[in-house]
């Protein structure tokens, strides 16, 4: 029995709650003076990255350190992925080299998967970004740094632990492209949070309808009711039309500037996962206030991401995530 | 989920006393008198409790030991978890609570506390667990009861009750902070046998 970490959907609310807390413990050890453990001793940790990433590579990485496992970094530039390897011998590559667990981003949404039940390889994988899919780990990290800074305001649900019931969350910019605004629907739901996508109609992705969350073409009236806003990264690289006429006019639309910041309440939180077009979806002087916790994401990123590769890779059996052949 | 929770389930049925609920509050007075004797007094002093059971310990030894010097002793929680030898035999464990003194462990001379000493082998992972905190002046470890068996060369410098047992018995102990009671127990585990070397570990109703 083997399991993955593919989409945020295979989280049910006591598993992603048993991420968070393990992470809420591991977070404490980034204020040691050694910022390690033996945990993942002897266990490979393979980095596929077929797509540019700063922050979630380095993030996997140092989690991986932190736990002691081995880390093989792979990047599709300077490899034979550049020479024509299909993802299947590389993944047979990396099976030769004995690799516990795949960390993988891809271009194409499903390459994850592809990976995980091809039985090509007989590790652990953790999708860290494909394509337009999905992008777990960001939600997951999105959510911790949701919870600490909101914890007062969470209702108490009629049973179980309290997540982020209760919470207005509003997601603003590239729907459309980003596996961001996708893993967090999912998980944010999933926590009891409350969803308000915001795009324009160009940026909405087909049957939007279905996903469980509320919708707006309109930025400013949605400010006000929110605890948190997500701004999204307008994804020029995936854009193979025009979605809005200009830089400048989705800008004064949906870009988050000092007015539109005035707007939020006192304690609502300004989040991005990064990397930021300043000027574009969101004004340096909101990126720089003291309510933006962008910088805190990709710290948090490194106690949750040593989370994930705790629950799947330490234990005889994984403790969250997608379990194969069973219904 | 499939994380294995720490909690023991209760003693069962046929469960024999050993010690009841002034017999602990006894011995634990007399832990704290032997520290504070080996010790010189409890300046430098932290007391580490390993969860679950060893933290109530760890804070009812440092009220006795405020009763008995009149200083209070800074009293911490180490969660050896990603430490133990044993992960990859079981499912993932979920973590339990660190919480570290203020003032660290540099230079303190630490007392570990945990409710019982079987094979030794937390014990082990708690002294790395120190290690990977700080460098204290010195280590020490109060325990409950030891039950005996060790399987590495540990010992404790402090015993609430030394209790023969045969590897087929297991021990409970229950503290009113987290159970309904203050008692130990000693039953019969029928599962022993199967866990090879693994025995306290995975026992019914123990921490090491």
């Amino acid at each position: 029995m083997k399991r993955h970490l593919l989409s945020t959907a295979d989280l049910d609310r006591s598993d992603a709650l048993l991420v968070l807390d393990t992470a809420e413990e591991l977070a404490r050890v980034a204020d040691r003076p050694i910022k390690k453990m033996p945990t993942l001793r002897g266990r490979t940790v393979v980095n596929l990255f077929y797509e540019d990433s700063t922050r979630t590579r380095i993030s996997f990485e140092a989690a991986a350190k932190r736990l002691s496992a081995d880390v093989i970094n792979f990047s599709a530039k300077g490899s034979s992925v550049s020479k024509g390897e299909s993802l299947k011998d590389t993944a047979l590559t990396l099976a030769a080299m004995g690799a516990d667990a795949v960390v993988v981003r891809h271009s194409m949404s499903g390459a994850p998967h592809r990976l995980a039940h091809a039985d090509w390889l007989d590790a652990h994988v953790i999708n860290a970004g494909d394509g337009t899919h999905e992008h777990p780990t960001q939600a997951l990290l999105d959510a911790f740094t949701l919870r600490r800074h909101l914890r007062d305001r969470v209702e108490t649900p009629a049973s179980g632990a309290p997540a982020l019931d209760g919470l207005h969350v509003a997601i603003v910019g590239d729907v459309l492209h980003s596996r961001v605004a996708r893993s967090n629907v999912h998980l944010l739901n999933t926590l009891g949070a409350r969803v308000t996508l915001v795009a324009p109609p160009t940026l909405m992705p087909m049957n939007i309808e279905d996903w469980s969350c509320e919708l707006s073409y309109a930025l400013d009236p949605v400010l006000p009711e929110v605890d948190a806003v997500m701004m999204l990264r307008v994804q020029s690289e995936r854009m193979d039309g025009s979605f809005f006429p200009s830089a400048r006019e989705y800008s004064r639309r949906y870009g988050l500037d000092e007015r539109r910041l005035n707007l939020m309440a006192e304690h609502a939180l300004v989040m991005h996962p990064g990397p930021m077009n300043r000027g574009l979806e969101i004004s340096a002087s909101a990126a720089d206030s003291p309510r933006s916790v962008i910088v805190e994401q990709v710290r948090n990123g490194v106690s949750v991401r040593m989370a994930v590769l705790y629950l799947l890779l330490s234990g005889s059996e994984p403790a969250i995530g997608h379990q194969e052949g069973v219904a | 989920m499939t994380a294995v929770p720490t909690r023991p389930s209760d003693p069962s049925e046929d469960a024999r006393p050993v010690l009841d609920a002034s017999d602990i509050a006894r011995a634990l007075t007399r832990i704290a008198h032997e520290i504070v004797e080996r010790n010189k007094g409890c300046a430098d002093l932290v007391l580490l409790g390993i969860p679950s059971r060893g933290v109530p310990l760890a804070h009812r030894i440092a009220a006795r030991l405020e009763e008995i010097e009149g200083t209070s002793v800074p009293v911490g929680s180490l969660d050896i978890t990603m430490y133990r030898d044993d992960l990859r035999t079981q499912p993932a464990r979920t973590l339990e609570v660190t919480d570290l003194p203020a003032q660290g462990i540099d230079g303190a001379v630490v007392v570990l506390v945990d409710d019982v000493l079987f094979s030794g082998r937390t014990t082990r992972a708690a002294l790395d667990a120190v290690s990977d905190i700080g460098r204290p002046r010195a280590v020490q470890l109060a325990v409950l009861v030891d039950r005996g068996h060790r399987e590495l060369p540990i010992r404790a410098d402090y015993v609430g009750k030394n209790l023969p047992t045969s590897l087929r018995e297991s021990v409970h102990v229950q503290l009113l902070e987290l159970d309904d009671r203050d008692a130990v127990t000693l039953g019969m585990d029928g599962d022993v046998l199967d866990h090879g070397h693994d025995a306290g570990i995975a026992g019914v109703g123990e921490r090491e």
